[in-house]
C-alpha cells in the first residue's frame, strides 16, 4: 500500500488516503478536524503514527515528511513580499493561476494587499507547485465565491487524477459530494465513515 | 593632574536640574516625577552600595572573593535578562536562554581583554577584573535581552508565517530565519548606535570620566576604543548565541513550533 495512513492511540482515528483519491472529513466545530490534519503533518506533538506506504513518519526528517505531506491552513501565513518570493516554481505558479482565472500580476503583489479569497487560492498554488504526494487541505475554499470554488475543485480533481492523495476538511456537503471518494465525520466518538 | 574630589554637596547640586525637571512635571501634569525620583534614588543607592562593596573587595584582594563577585554578577545579569521578557519559557530555557549567552559572551570577551590589551593585569585582581567584567556584562545583557524580547514577540506575532514555512518543508532554522535576523538587528541597535555616535554626537562616559580624572584625551580615547570594541563584541556574541539557542528552545526535535513552551508572565 502506498497510501497515507494514520492511527491514533485508541485506534479510533485510523485513516488511510490512497494516492489519487480524496478523503473528506466533516464534523462540528471544535471536534478536532484541523488538529487531525496538523498531527498528520507533524506540526503538533501527539500520540499516534502516520506513514506513507512502509515509510514511517518518524523515520524521516520532519522537513522531508512535510514536503511529501503538505498541510494548507484555511488562512495560511505569508513571510515575505511579493507573493512570487514564496513560489519555488514560478512558471508552474503562473500556469495554475491561469487555470484559476487569476491575473499573473498577483504574483508581484504583497500578500497583505490581496483579498482573503485571493490569498487562499495563492496558498493552494504555493503548495501545489511543490507537487507533494499528499495534500492536507483545511477548508480550502472557505473564503471563495461559488465560481471560484468550482475552479479550485476542478484543479484539485486534475491533480487527483495525476495521483495526488488528498485529505480535505470541509463543512460544504455539496463540495464533499463533488470531490470526495470517501467521507468521514469526526466527533467526540471518533471517526465514522459515511456511506457514499 | 589629580582627580577632583566630589563632596555630597557637589552631588546634591548636580541633582538640581533633575529636581527642577521633576518639579516642572508636577506643574505640567506630565506625571513623570515619581518614576524619575524612584529611578534616581535607586541609582544613587545602587552605585553607593557598589562603591562600598568594591572598596571592600579591592582591599581584601582575595581571588575567591573576586571569583564570587564575578559569579554573583553573572547570575544577577541572567535573572535581569529573564525578568525583562514579557513571556517566560518552561524548563531550562527560563533562565538559560538569556543566562548562557550573557555568561559565555562575558567570559570570552573578558578573557580576551585580560590576555591581550590588559595582559599586565592579573586575572584575579579585583581592581581590573570586576569593573571590566561589569561593563562587558552590561553590554551582553542589554543586547541579549533586546534580541530575546524581539524573538519572543516576533515568533508569537508571525506564528502563521512560520508554520506555513514548516508546512511547506522548511526546517526550523529556515522557518525562523527572518525572525532571527530581525531580532539580531534589534539586539545590536544600542551597540551600533553607541559606536556610530561616539566622539561625534556624544563624548562617551568612560572617556569623559577618565579625562575628568586627569588622563590625557588621546589615551582616554584609546581606552574608550578598546572598551567599545569589547562591548560590541560581547553584544554580538550574546545576540548570536541567544538567537541560535532560541531556535532549539521554541521548536522540538521534529521541527515543530512549540509556542506552548512559553506563557505570559
Amino acid at each position: 500500500m502506498q497510501g497515507l495512513a494514520g492511527r491514533g492511540s485508541r485506534g479510533v482515528l485510523g485513516l488511510t488516503v490512497d494516492p489519487g483519491t480524496c478523503v473528506a472529513i466533516s464534523g462540528p466545530s471544535g471536534s478536532g478536524k484541523s488538529t487531525l490534519l496538523r498531527l498528520i503533518a507533524d506540526l503538533d506533538p501527539g500520540i499516534g503514527t502516520a506513514r506513507i506506504g512502509a515509510m514511517e513518519r518518524e523515520a524521516v526528517p520532519a522537513s522531508r515528511w512535510r514536503r511529501q505531506v503538505v498541510y494548507v491552513a484555511s488562512d495560511a501565513g505569508w513571510w515575505t513580499t511579493p507573493v512570487s518570493a514564496h513560489m519555488p516554481d514560478l512558471p508552474a505558479a503562473r500556469s495554475l493561476l491561469a487555470e484559476l482565472g487569476m491575473p499573473e500580476a498577483l504574483l508581484e503583489a504583497s500578500p497583505d494587499d490581496v483579498s482573503s479569497g485571493e490569498r487562499q487560492r495563492l496558498s493552494l498554488v504555493r503548495a501545489l507547485v511543490l507537487r507533494p504526494r499528499f495534500l492536507l487541505l483545511d477548508e480550502p475554499t472557505s473564503a471563495l465565491d461559488q465560481a471560484a470554488i468550482l475552479l479550485v475543485e476542478e484543479m484539485l480533481q486534475r491533480f487527483k487524477r495525476g495521483g495526488m492523495g488528498m485529505l480535505v476538511v470541509s463543512h460544504d456537503s455539496a463540495q464533499i459530494a463533488r470531490m470526495a471518494d470517501r467521507h468521514y465525520v469526526l466527533s467526540a466518538g471518533g471517526l465514522t465513515e459515511l456511506a457514499a | 593632574m589629580t582627580p577632583i574630589d566630589l563632596s555630597a554637596t557637589d552631588l546634591a547640586l548636580a541633582a538640581l536640574s533633575l529636581i527642577i525637571g521633576a518639579g516642572s512635571s508636577i506643574l505640567l501634569a506630565l506625571d513623570v516625577h515619581r518614576s524619575l525620583a524612584i529611578a534616581a534614588i535607586r541609582m544613587i543607592a545602587q552605585l553607593m552600595l557598589v562603591g562600598v562593596t568594591l572598596r571592600y573587595v579591592f582591599a581584601a584582594s582575595s581571588p575567591w572573593l573576586t571569583l564570587s563577585v564575578a559569579v554573583a554578577m553573572m547570575l544577577a545579569a541572567s535573572y535581569e535578562v529573564y525578568s525583562r521578557q514579557q513571556f517566560r519559557f518552561a524548563g531550562w530555557s527560563r533562565f538559560g536562554l538569556g543566562g548562557l549567552p550573557v555568561t559565555i559572551a562575558t567570559m570570552l570577551v573578558t578573557s580576551l581583554a585580560l590576555s591581550t590589551a590588559l595582559r599586565e593585569a592579573s586575572w584575579l585582581d579585583a581592581r581590573h577584573t570586576i569593573p571590566l567584567l561589569g561593563i562587558i556584562l552590561g553590554s551582553a545583557m542589554n543586547s541579549t535581552g533586546l534580541a530575546l524580547n524581539a524573538l519572543l514577540t516576533g515568533t508569537r506575532r508571525e506564528r502563521r508565517a512560520i508554520e506555513a514555512r514548516l508546512s511547506l518543508g522548511a526546517d526550523r532554522h529556515l522557518a525562523l530565519r527572518d525572525i532571527r535576523v530581525s531580532a539580531a538587528r534589534n539586539g545590536l541597535i544600542p551597540v551600533v548606535n553607541q559606536m556610530a555616535g561616539a566622539g561625534v554626537i556624544t563624548l562617551p562616559g568612560i572617556m569623559t570620566g577618565q579625562i575628568l580624572a586627569g588622563m590625557d584625551p588621546l589615551d582616554a580615547a584609546k581606552y574608550q576604543i578598546l572598551l567599545m570594541l569589547l562591548l560590541a563584541g560581547a553584544g554580538v556574541i550574546g545576540v548570536l548565541l541567544s538567537t541560535q539557542l532560541f531556535v532549539y528552545a521554541i521548536t522540538d526535535e521534529r521541527d515543530r513550533l512549540r509556542l506552548d513552551r512559553i506563557s505570559p508572565k
